[in-house]
């Protein structure tokens, strides 16, 4: 790791006054910027420290009945957090499944929303080519290792996935970002905070430079009775995901009034499966309704030379976790 | 920089790089060698410390983030006073639940912050329903929640018996 400097920011104001100059991170959690580091992936000169800042780190009740999560808020506390289990289980359950107790210990929600890839190529500085680490370098997993890459959304210059567990099922609870920069506060639609790889497969996110997160905001919970949060993956626990469903629906009886479905381990970004939700909004729960819209979900999907699996994986993950959380598995 | 760490009741002060990890920190200053530098990367636990009583990888963090937390490494698990050894490493050397040792001082720190967590009622991957309290400490839950501590020996089985010895006895 190379030498850096350190400053310990003690509010907002001061955080993003000091990331102006170049080369400054802000430091969370740190789980996934360390290790960037050590593999002399990330190479920041300054770390400003926000741990401090008083007022990111609690969970609060907003007046439209929805919930408030301060970016420094530890995944193990918002897995935890009565309000969280108790009105959005598919959440809790998500970050669960995410990293391990000791992780989920340091980990913060907003350092959550920027975790970066773990394509091997990305980490491994001993492969030259890699655009996301160095742009305009080439991508060798197109046409090398590709079992943990994407089938959806991907470009030529980059097949990488978003690693997150927590932000499949932010994206299918349609949450809110909140930042703050040097242009002053704004809010950023969960679904245009993730971004595709397209030529621009170094930029993760739609966050400008020097802005920070302080918190994401949850709308009013209408699926803590009908949710699931299924993970596949390559080991019983603390791996990353292969294919994972963020399953929430609105029952009437045996009808889905309404559905909402991410998937995560399949895209650049946290995957709404829109054209599946549409396919289930007001049928009848039954395991032909499930396949027959889950193969919607993959009408686009191109796998690459070790992931064509993925496709019918995912397919078949949704119809688990739907039936899952419809109550019919 | 100068930094003040206060480890196992002790305080400590060290003029450190600000890129030392905790890790570091703990065994090339504080000359506490008991925890173990396996990986490096968050990747094998056997780093694990308990700060302010929540386990943590201490590879993974900059030692200087941790000024004014309580730090508590394996030296600091059994009982000064009395130098009687804690319940879960009594258990260990009960279950024989290592072989080669280098894993054990993370898996205890680790352990001993699992059974307060239980204790409080957190939830787990395999938790049936996270909206309730999970009813009791299964082996599935034990190795789900050990997730982070790995083994080279395979002393797992042996490790699940020694944590659920000890949280039937602290239940």
């Amino acid at each position: 790791m190379d030498a850096i400097s350190y400053e310990r920011a003690t509010d907002v104001g001061a955080a993003i006054k000091a990331a102006q100059q170049p080369g400054v991170t802000f430091i969370g959690g740190g789980t996934n910027l360390l290790d960037l580091m050590k593999g002399g992936v990330a190479r920041p000169m300054k770390l400003v420290d926000i741990t401090h800042i008083p007022g990111l780190n609690t969970v609060s009740e907003l007046p439209d009945g929805g919930l408030r999560i301060g970016a420094l808020v530890r995944n193990s506390d918002a897995a935890n957090h009565t309000w969280i289990r108790a009105r959005y289980p598919l959440l809790s359950q998500a970050f669960l499944a995410g990293a391990s107790a000791q992780l989920r210990n340091m980990a913060t929600v907003g350092g959550n929303l920027m975790q970066r890839t773990r394509c091997y190529y990305f980490y491994d500085t001993g492969f030259p080519q890699c655009n996301k680490r160095t742009p305009g370098s080439g991508c060798a997993a197109i046409e090398g290792n590709s079992r943990i890459h994407a089938i959806l959304g991907a470009s030529s210059q980059c097949i990488a996935t978003n690693p997150s567990d927590m932000n499949v099922a932010l994206a299918a609870l349609e949450a809110v970002v909140h930042v703050n920069g040097p242009q002053g506060e704004r809010t950023i639609p969960f679904a245009e905070f993730h971004r595709l790889p397209g030529d621009r497969p170094e930029v993760d996110t739609t966050l400008q430079a020097g802005e920070l997160i302080t918190s994401v905001d949850l709308p009013p919970p209408l699926f803590a009775q009908h949710s699931h949060y299924l993970k596949v993956r390559d080991r019983a626990s603390y791996a990353f995901a292969l294919v994972s469903v963020a399953a929430a629906l609105q029952m009437d009886g045996n009808t889905m009034k309404t559905a909402r479905i991410a998937l995560g381990g399949v895209a650049h970004k946290p995957w709404r499966a829109t054209a599946t939700e549409q396919a289930l909004n007001g049928q009848p729960l039954s395991r032909d309704t499930l396949r027959s819209a889950a193969a919607l979900a993959v009408r686009d999907a191109r796998s690459y030379r070790e992931n064509g699996f993925k496709i019918e994986l995912a397919q078949r993950a949704i119809v688990r976790a739907v039936s899952t959380a419809g109550g019919m598995a | 920089m100068p930094v003040k760490l206060t480890i196992n009741g002790h305080a400590y002060e060290m003029q450190l790089e600000a890129r030392t990890t905790l890790l570091d920190a703990l065994r090339e200053y504080a000359s506490l060698t008991g925890t173990k530098k396996g990986c490096d990367r968050g990747q094998c636990g056997a780093c694990t410390v308990i700060a302010n009583g929540r386990r943590i990888n201490s590879c993974l963090t900059l030692a200087v983030m941790h000024e004014g937390e309580s730090i508590v490494t394996v030296e600091g698990l059994a009982n000064a006073q009395t130098l009687s050894l804690s319940l879960i490493q009594k258990a260990f050397i009960d279950h024989d639940a290592f072989q080669c040792g280098f894993c054990t001082s993370g898996q205890l720190c680790s352990a001993t912050a699992l059974i307060d967590e239980f204790h409080a009622g957190d939830a787990s991957a395999v938790t049936a329903d996270v909206r309730f309290r999970p009813p009791q400490l299964s082996d599935d839950e034990i190795r789900e929640r050990m997730s982070g501590n790995i083994c080279r020996c395979g002393a797992y089985p042996n490790i699940v018996a020694a944590v659920k010895t000890v949280a039937l006895v602290k239940a």
